[in-house]
């Protein structure tokens, strides 16, 4: 017995027999038939089908994971359905107890599954082809042909010398052979395609080495981001990232010791024009990393071509403008001076910021800017941008004095400012207009509290705005040790499959039994699963076969020719 | 192409493009009408060699090259359909103009021409055709000719009013080799999936006949109304034929899902995130390895197996338009978000 071992209710398995019922099931016996259920055919695709349709929330619903904004955003729209969503894990489908129990489950059955499959299939590897059926007319891919003894040979002979001819041929396609001879008639009983068995196994086996690897990998991988102005660095350690996820097993005081600058950040726009004018692309980040054995090496980090840095690879996230704002107090005395990251929010760059002055001042100032690139003015008077490059650079800012809320321990995003309680004194209802400026100009605050710079950064000597705003990237850094892994076990499991899908198994038997002065040649085949060119095979083989022979009768009462048509498995 | 105005080009691509939608609908039509007079070919076929055989209980079709490409004449019954031989012939020709408006759209661009929607729909079914001329040299899948011009009608016509863009320079995010394999494999992967899907349609509805003529042979209740189905190979066959496309397109989706994490891997820095486009991937993905599960499942083979590849092919369909479209995603196809 070679058949691979498949659960129950596999479609080539027997029917269950009727007298099943057996008496009365104890503890084991309960054990042992859930044990059944769970690592039969149907479970297993059941919760394949289970598991597709969980899947499905996660791209309808926005998910932590990939979109956490659009979690807030949605919190916001569905005041009252988002709680409840909330409660059923939908907005962490993926790691939600209820999609976890069915790949848990899943994976149980499989292992369950596959185990008792691979030790099976382990003996078969060694064991011996099946004995030679008797009457091979049976099978449905069956050819003889009759051969006449030359004079002076003998039948008996001649079938024997037949039978080791095809022997040899059968084993040289790779086919493993036995011989059963006896009873006056020669035969080979071949079969191959244990690789299919083989491919199904490793393809299964290594869905769990995919699971296992991305399980145990992200323990230890980590990710962290820093936005980056033109001319900082920042080092690789735990207190200059902005944000940090390390997997459970990192050890965060030991990162990879380094330092990296963004010397120069690239982009490039589509003329207008052009089609897709005004487009960025070629977005990059000129970076310089310092190692602590003092080498320097230059780099850059673009979109698709992350930057390798000792183990580490440092992605673009994502880039936009940084106005440099100096504050002075009514004194003269310089109590801001900063490169301020301002988000965009929209393709030609209109970005938002914001600006804290905690110190320096009668009271703290919150300041909410608008950057405009290439400025213009909307028939409703808004202020817009219509080009991503500095064109036309306008930065306006709404001004707020009071009290921050920085001081109490409280995270606050450095990206937004949360006026509550805090009295708006330019822009708005103020009655003051918005401050705005050009790079290169100074106004004064409201109130006579004392004056802001939109400093111009551009060399001097340069002319128009280029490079008069400095630009900033922002950089996720990454360790990664799940992904060969992964990588390696799902090639692996598409290696596996092709074998599992492609992979012929089948049998073939050659006898040969002498009559008389003739010699009588069956052949035949017999296919074990899905096998569409087992019919062309024996012909190919018979074809191969009757060269050796010497000349030949075909008899027409048992040449069963296949037709030519009509068969498609 | 210096010298050549791209803007020029793809208006003549575009008018290749409308010329092929025309010739396939001609082939389309064709086709039905292949359809609809096929059970009276067969049967006059059938009387002019009157002794041959019973129907079988399946009908007695066959699947091989249609006779243009077959040398071997074995059945005088083989009934000749003309009107199949001209939806193919149309076929064939509105090949021509949709490769040639294909390669000419990517000529203007400058790249690969499957990087936005309209390039995608374009791209797709082109392979579909494609896909399906190639077997036809091998089976005779002519009956689902309506169906496999039908889709390419809808889906390449339907594209090129809705989404049509002129060229632009591509984004950053799809500046890669990914984009030529990732996306390359995943059309092919979905012309097969097609062809399985019509397939396991012609499957249901011959499974449908073949039991009621069981019941009709059984009892004297009415043997079903003759139709095409009766030159259509039997279920099995169907079915079969249905798993071998299926799995080859498994292998491509496989590949696919496999390339486009190695290209978020690039691109996002992570293999994957459970971004929208990557949940329809996989839930594809899963939905075919449960069809291929239900093919080895006592009581889910046949029928049952069936309807998967169905729901599978809609999820196909669905991920190609309304996920695009609708689903919020990192796949935008623009550039940076920001
Ligand atoms: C993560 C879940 C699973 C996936 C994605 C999966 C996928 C597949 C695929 C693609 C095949 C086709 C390859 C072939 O025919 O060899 C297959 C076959 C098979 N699977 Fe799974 N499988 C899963 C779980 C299971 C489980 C839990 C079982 C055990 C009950 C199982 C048993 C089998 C068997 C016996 C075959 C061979 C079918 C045949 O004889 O053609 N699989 N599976």
């Amino acid at each position: 017995m070679t058949d691979p071992l498949r659960p129950s209710d596999h479609a080539d398995s027997a029917p269950p027999s009727d007298d099943i019922t057996s008496p009365r099931l104890g503890v084991v016996g309960w054990l042992r038939w859930g044990w059944r259920q769970l690592t039969s055919m149907r479970t297993a695709l059941v919760l394949l089908l289970l598991l597709a349709i969980a899947a499905v929330p996660g791209s309808i619903v926005p998910q932590r994971g990939a979109d956490p904004n659009g979690v807030t955003q949605y919190f916001t729209d569905n005041p009252d359905l988002a709680p409840v969503l909330d409660k059923l894990s939908l907005f962490d489908v993926y790691s939600s107890p209820w999609f976890s129990a069915i790949y848990i489950l899943l994976f149980i059955s499989l292992i369950g599954c596959v185990l008792p499959r691979t030790k099976h299939h382990w003996k078969a590897l060694r064991s011996q082809p099946p004995r030679t059926p008797a009457r091979l007319s049976r099978l449905d891919d069956h050819r003889s042909v009759t051969v006449s003894v030359p004079e002076g040979q003998d039948a008996t002979s001649l079938a024997a010398a037949a039978v080791d001819t095809a022997a040899a041929q059968l084993r040289k396609s790779g086919y493993r052979i036995a011989r059963y001879d006896g009873r006056g008639t020669f035969s080979v009983s071949a079969e191959r395609g244990y690789l299919r068995e083989t491919g199904n196994l490793v393809f299964h086996a290594a869905l769990v080495g995919v699971l296992i690897a991305v399980g145990v990998g992200g323990g230890f991988t980590y990710t962290g981001q820093r936005v980056l102005v033109e001319g900082q660095a920042f080092t690789n350690s735990l207190l200059d990232y902005s944000s940090f996820n390390p997997g459970r097993f990192v050890n965060t005081n030991a990162l990879a010791p380094y330092s990296m600058t963004l010397d120069r950040f690239d982009v490039t726009y589509v003329p207008p024009g052009q089609p897709g004018s005004g487009q960025a692309g070629n977005f990059a980040a000129n970076v310089t990393t310092l190692t602590p054995d003092g080498q320097r090496q230059e780099g850059q980090v673009r979109v698709n071509h992350p930057l390798d840095v000792q183990g580490d690879r440092v992605y673009l996230l994502g880039n936009g403008y940084a106005p440099t704002v100096t504050i002075r107090n009514a004194q003269g005395v310089e109590v801001f001076h900063d490169s301020v990251a301002f988000l965009p929010q929209d393709a030609n760059m209109t970005s938002l910021g914001v600006i804290k002055v905690a110190d320096g001042m009668p009271q703290q100032l919150g300041l909410i800017g608008f950057f405009y690139p290439t400025m213009d003015t909307l028939t409703s008077g808004a202020l817009t941008s219509t080009y991503g490059d500095l064109e036309y650079p306008v930065l306006t800012l709404r001004v707020y004095a009071g009290d921050l809320g920085i001081d109490n321990g409280t995270p606050r995003s450095v990206y937004t400012l949360d006026p509550t309680g805090m009295t708006q004194i330019a822009g708005g209802d103020s009655g003051t207009p918005a401050l705005r400026l050009m790079p290169g100009e100074t106004q004064d605050l409201p109130n006579g509290l004392g004056t802001i710079t939109f400093e111009n950064e551009a060399p001097a000597g340069s002319t128009g705005y280029t490079g008069s705003v400095k630009r900033f990237a922002s950089l996720s850094i990454h360790r990664d040790l799940a992904g060969p892994w992964v990588l390696g076990f799902a090639a692996l499991a598409t290696l596996g499959l092709l074998a599992a899908l492609f992979v012929p198994r089948r049998r073939m038997w050659v006898k040969a039994t002498p009559h008389g002065d003739t010699v009588r040649v069956e052949y035949a085949g017999l296919a074990r699963g899905e096998d569409p060119t087992l019919a062309s095979a024996v012909d190919q083989m018979v074809e191969r076969h009757r060269a050796s022979l010497p000349s030949r009768t075909p008899s027409p009462a048992d040449d069963q020719s296949r037709p030519d048509t009509g068969k498609v498995d | 192409m210096p010298g050549t105005d791209p803007l020029l080009l793809d208006e003549i691509s575009l008018l290749l493009v409308w010329t092929a939608v025309a010739i396939y609908v001609l082939a389309f039509i064709a086709y039905a009408i292949d359809l609809a007079r096929r059970s009276d070919l067969a049967i006059k076929a059938k009387d002019e060699v009157v002794a041959r055989e019973l129907v079988t209980a399946g009908g007695g079709g066959v699947l091989v090259a249609p006779p243009t490409s077959s040398a071997s004449g074995t059945s005088a019954a083989k009934p000749r359909y003309l009107w199949a031989r001209m939806g193919t012939a149309l076929v064939a020709l509105g090949f021509l103009f949709h490769l040639a408006g294909d390669v000419l759209r990517g000529v203007a661009a400058g790249r690969v021409p499957w990087s936005n929607m309209y390039e995608f729909a374009l791209t797709g079914t082109l392979l579909v055709v494609a896909v399906y001329l190639v077997v036809l040299t091998r089976f005779d899948l002519r009956f689902l000719g309506s169906l496999i011009t039908g889709l390419a009608v809808v889906l390449l016509g339907g594209a090129t009013l809705a989404f049509h863009v002129e060229v632009v320079p591509l984004a950053d995010p799809l500046k890669s080799v990914w984009l030529v394999i990732h996306v390359f494999v995943a059309s092919l992967a979905t012309a097969l999936f097609a062809l399985a899907f019509g397939l396991s349609v012609m499957q249901l509805l011959q499974a449908r006949r073949e039991r009621k003529l069981a019941i009709a042979a059984s009892s004297d209740a009415a043997a079903p109304r003759r139709s095409f189905l009766q030159t259509l190979p039997n279920a099995d066959a169907l079915e079969s034929l249905a798993y071998r496309f299926a799995i080859v397109g498994f292998i491509f989706w496989t590949f696919t899902l496999i390339a486009g994490s190695i290209w978020a891997n690039d691109a996002w820095g992570r293999f994957w995130g459970f971004d929208t486009k990557e949940v329809w991937t996989f839930v594809i993905w899963v939905l075919y390895a449960g069809y291929i599960h239900a093919r080895a499942t006592r009581g889910w083979r046949g029928t049952r197996s069936a309807w998967l590849s169905i729901i599978g092919f809609a999820a196909v369909l669905f991920n190609f338009t309304i996920v695009n479209v609708f689903f919020k995603g990192l796949h935008a196809y623009s550039g940076l978000t920001n």
